[in-house]
Order: C-alpha cells, then structure tokens, then sequence
C-alpha cells in the first residue's frame, strides 16, 4: 500500500538499498511514462553505467527464454546476479497480453529479478521503457541486464540491438537462419546462437549463417577485429551455454580494448534521444492535426484553394512556431 | 507535465495479474482459458505455469509487481494451500488481493472469503465475472 502511494525519491532510496519490491514499482512507473518516468530517470542515471546490456533476440518459439534461463544459472554460479526484461507483445485489439517467458525461467526466477514486459502498442514506447528499465536494473546493481525479444518487430530488433552484446537466436530447419536475415538480425548480431541443435539441419542452420556472414563479409558490414562466432546450444540440458557465457564475455572485452564500447554507448543514447523526440513530435503533430486550424485547411486544399504541399508546410510553420515558445 | 516529451500512455495502465497453480496440480486447461479472458479484458497476464511454491509465486508478484496473484486449484487442497499463500504474502508484505479459482464446494468459499481470499471464482464462471471481479479486487485493494 504504502509503496504504491511512495514517491519516486523513496522509491529510489529503497531499491538502492536493495528492496525488491520498490524494484518492481520503478519498473512501473518506468513503463508507464510520464513525469514519474522522467524522474526515476533522472534519478538512476548516475547509479547507472555499470551492467553489461546483453540483448537476446530470434524467431518466436527459438528457446530463447529457455536459453536466458541457462545463461542466467551460469552467471550466477561465476557470481554476479543478473536481471532480465522479456518482453513479450501485446494484443493490438484489447491491448491485455499474456506474458509466458517466466514459464521457461522457473528454476532461477528466485535469484535473478526477472520482469515480463508488454509491447503495449504504443509506437515507441518500448523503445523508451526498455532503456528505462535497463537503466533502474543497472543502478541497483544487477549485473548482466538481459533484455529478451522477439525478433520480428522493428521496433523490438532496434531495443535488442541497441544492448552492449546482441545474440541472434536461429533454429534448425525451415530456414530460420534466411528469415532471421531477412528481418535485418543479421546486421544487428554480435554472437550467433543455433538452438535445439539436439535437432536434425543444426549444421545446417550453422552453414546458412556462415555463408551469409561470408556475403557480409563481401559487402563491408562486418568489423574488422570482430567476428561473431555461431554457437550450438541445446538449451533444455545447457549443452553449448558455457560456450555462450564465454562469448558474451569475449564480446565484452573486445568492445572495451577497441573502444567499441564508446561508440555503442553513444549510439544508444543516440537512439534514446532520437526516440523520446520522435514521440514527442508524434504527440505535437497528432494535436496540431486534431486543431479546427487544420481542418480550414483541409477545407481549403478540397475546394482547389490550396495545394496540399502548401498545406502541409503551413502547418510545418505553425508545428515549428509553436514549439518555439 | 506535459512537455510532449513524456513517453507512453499514462492513462489506463493494464492490470497485470501473476497466474498460476500450486503445488502438483497438472491441470493447465482452466488455467489457459482464465488467461485469455484477463487478456482480452485488456489485463496483462503473467504466467508462470505449473508447479510453483509459495515462495516462486511471491517472488514473481515482487518482480513483476503485480496488481494480483491468481491461482487455480483443482487439487482439492486449497484449504490449505490458499492459507499458505495468503501467509507467504503477509510475510512478504505484498498487499495484494489473492482471486483463487477452481472447484471449490461451497462450503468452503465462505472459509476461503474470511481467511482473507479476496475472490473465489466457481469453474464455470462466466468471463464477465471472472474480469468484473478481479477488477473490482484490484480497485479495492
Ligand atoms: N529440443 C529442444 N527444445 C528446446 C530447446 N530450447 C527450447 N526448447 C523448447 O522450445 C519451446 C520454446 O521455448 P522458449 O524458450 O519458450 O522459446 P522462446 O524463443 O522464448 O519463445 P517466445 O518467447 O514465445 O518467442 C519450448 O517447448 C522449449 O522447451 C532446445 O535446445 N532443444
Ligand atoms: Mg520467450
């Protein structure tokens, strides 16, 4: 009772202090935006800084919960306590979700703090709640910080891509690899994963990724010091996850001896930034549409007064005066 | 505020519900029906399946912070069961309502109801009822 009414002020105490569930109430507040938001943003920001972001991404039903949970049990035995975001989407018509990641997660949901996340519609908003998220889960020290999505939304490949260490997730069979590539993870990739490789067409699905890794290598995408490695994992007896940890480690060592690290740093805040401005402008644009002023000018343009690039760009105008002010 | 930097809808935050069974109750039929009637009521359900412990459950409502703990029981033991729940909240200081469903006899709700279970639902309850209610806890609580 007392932690719903607390402030955020308190609630950052709290869970500085290590209390779970003011924990879980930042969360809240994170995703549900607004100016408790920006508060307990402000607030983390300077706790913040010290995770390792590690975002796990691939085709729905890949195992990828089942694998964080393995990673997850892994971390823990070498000492540090991660977290984990796994998201999950919303339904667009009633906007509920069922949020079925803890299932896969059973046996380390008592060490690890683990928060099920839904897309919730909102363009956008995930892309501002999961770095919140992973900003209040960083300051009180979890450390890695886990964000698991389903890779098929642009918006939940650009949350993924934007960890310190991004691992793609493929399954053997129906090629999975040729999809993961065609949904843009090819690019966003720092570890590749093939799961259930106790499954028939692993080397296979292990082959796809070389080739196509081979064809980036041809087109310049690939960083010269850096070649992702490609995994096989069978996530249900934790086959290959070592393998994974170590990786992940190896990444985390390459970006900070290169200085990759700066740059990822940057361009998250970058997408941070970028983000809370597009929904910002989303707002002022959907009000300055929803105006009678645009209406007369609607008006205009259906009885040939106007063009509608002139239209347009007088609403521009009005749109640029108004946020001077 | 509103500066139109403010991210998300404040507006209208889904309930989120922790669902789940306790104890070696292998039944998830009820259960999964349960869940996509909250979600199509717009609620957000977490799921935590099968074979959970008091203390599982608890550490999830932490973490998830939940707006309920749901729990279906087809087990005949939630006379004890939902007891020690309600315990292993207090102890937690989660206040939070618990909606047990399931087959309960009738006698038994009314025991249920004092031991401080905020909603039993019957295995046919209709949707509305099972929304109605659980919104009606959560706006109690
Ligand atoms: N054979 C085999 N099955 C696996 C493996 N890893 C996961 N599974 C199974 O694959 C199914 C999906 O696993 P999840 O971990 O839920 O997959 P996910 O990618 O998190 O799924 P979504 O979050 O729904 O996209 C489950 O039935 C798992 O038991 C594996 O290595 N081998
Ligand atoms: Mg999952």
């Amino acid at each position: 009772m007392s932690l719903r009414t607390s402030p955020p002020e308190d609630l950052v105490a709290r869970a500085l202090d290590g209390d779970r569930r003011a924990v879980g109430r930042l969360l809240t507040l994170v995703e549900r935006g607004g100016a408790d938001a920006e508060t307990v943003a402000s607030l983390t920001q300077p706790h913040a800084g010290r995770a390792h972001v590690v975002g796990i991404t691939g085709s729905p039903g890949a195992g990828k919960s089942t694998l964080v949970s393995q990673l997850v049990a892994g971390i823990v035995d070498n000492g540090t306590v991660p977290a984990v975001l796994a998201v999950d989407p919303s339904s667009p018509l009633t906007g509920g979700a069922i949020l079925g990641d803890r299932v896969r997660m059973a046996d380390v949901d008592g060490v690890a703090f683990i928060r099920s996340v839904a897309t919730r519609g909102h363009a956008g908003g995930l892309a501002l709640s999961i770095p919140g998220a992973t900003r209040v889960l960083d300051a009180v020290g979890y450390s890695p910080v886990i964000i698991e999505t389903v890779g098929v939304g642009q918006v939940e490949v650009d949350v993924t891509a934007a960890a310190d260490t991004t691992v793609v997730v493929v399954t053997p069979g129906m090629g999975d690899a040729v999809q993961a590539n065609k949904a843009g993870l090819l690019e966003v990739a720092d570890i590749f994963v093939v799961n259930k490789a106790d499954r028939p067409g692993a080397s296979d699905a292990r082959r796809d990724l070389e080739l196509m890794l081979e064809f980036s290598h041809v087109t310049g995408q690939e960083n010269e010091n850096y070649r992702p490695p490609i995994l096989m994992t069978n996530s249900l007896d934790g086959d290959g996850v070592a393998e994974v940890l170590s990786a992940i480690d190896t990444h985390r060592r390459f970006l900070d001896d290169s200085g990759e690290r700066a740059v990822r740093t940057r361009r998250r805040i970058r997408f941070e930034i970028e983000n809370r401005l597009a929904m910002a402008f989303d707002v002022t644009l959907a009000q300055r549409l929803a105006e009678p002023a645009t209406e007369a000018l609607i008006d205009r343009v259906a009885q040939g007064d106007l063009s509608v690039v002139d239209a347009a760009e007088q609403l521009r105008q009005m749109m640029l005066g108004s946020r001077e002010n | 505020m509103d500066d139109g930097l403010s991210s998300g809808t404040e507006a209208a935050a889904p309930i989120r519900v922790v669902l789940t069974k306790l104890g070696l109750d292998g039944h998830d039929r009820g259960i999964k029906v349960v869940a996509r009637i909250l979600r199509d009521a717009g609620m957000e359900v977490v799921y935590l399946g099968l074979r959970q412990t008091t203390d599982s459950i608890v550490a999830a409502a932490v973490q998830e912070d939940a707006d309920a703990i749901g729990l279906s029981m087809h087990n005949a033991g939630h006379m004890t069961l939902a007891p020690a729940m309600l315990k292993a909240m207090a102890e937690a200081e989660l206040e939070i309502p618990l909606v047990v469903g399931g087959i309960i006899p009738e006698d038994d709700v009314q025991s249920l109801s004092d031991a401080g279970v905020a909603v039993v639902l019957g295995p046919g309850a209709p949707s509305e009822e099972v929304v109605n209610s659980v919104r009606a806890a959560v706006a109690a609580a």
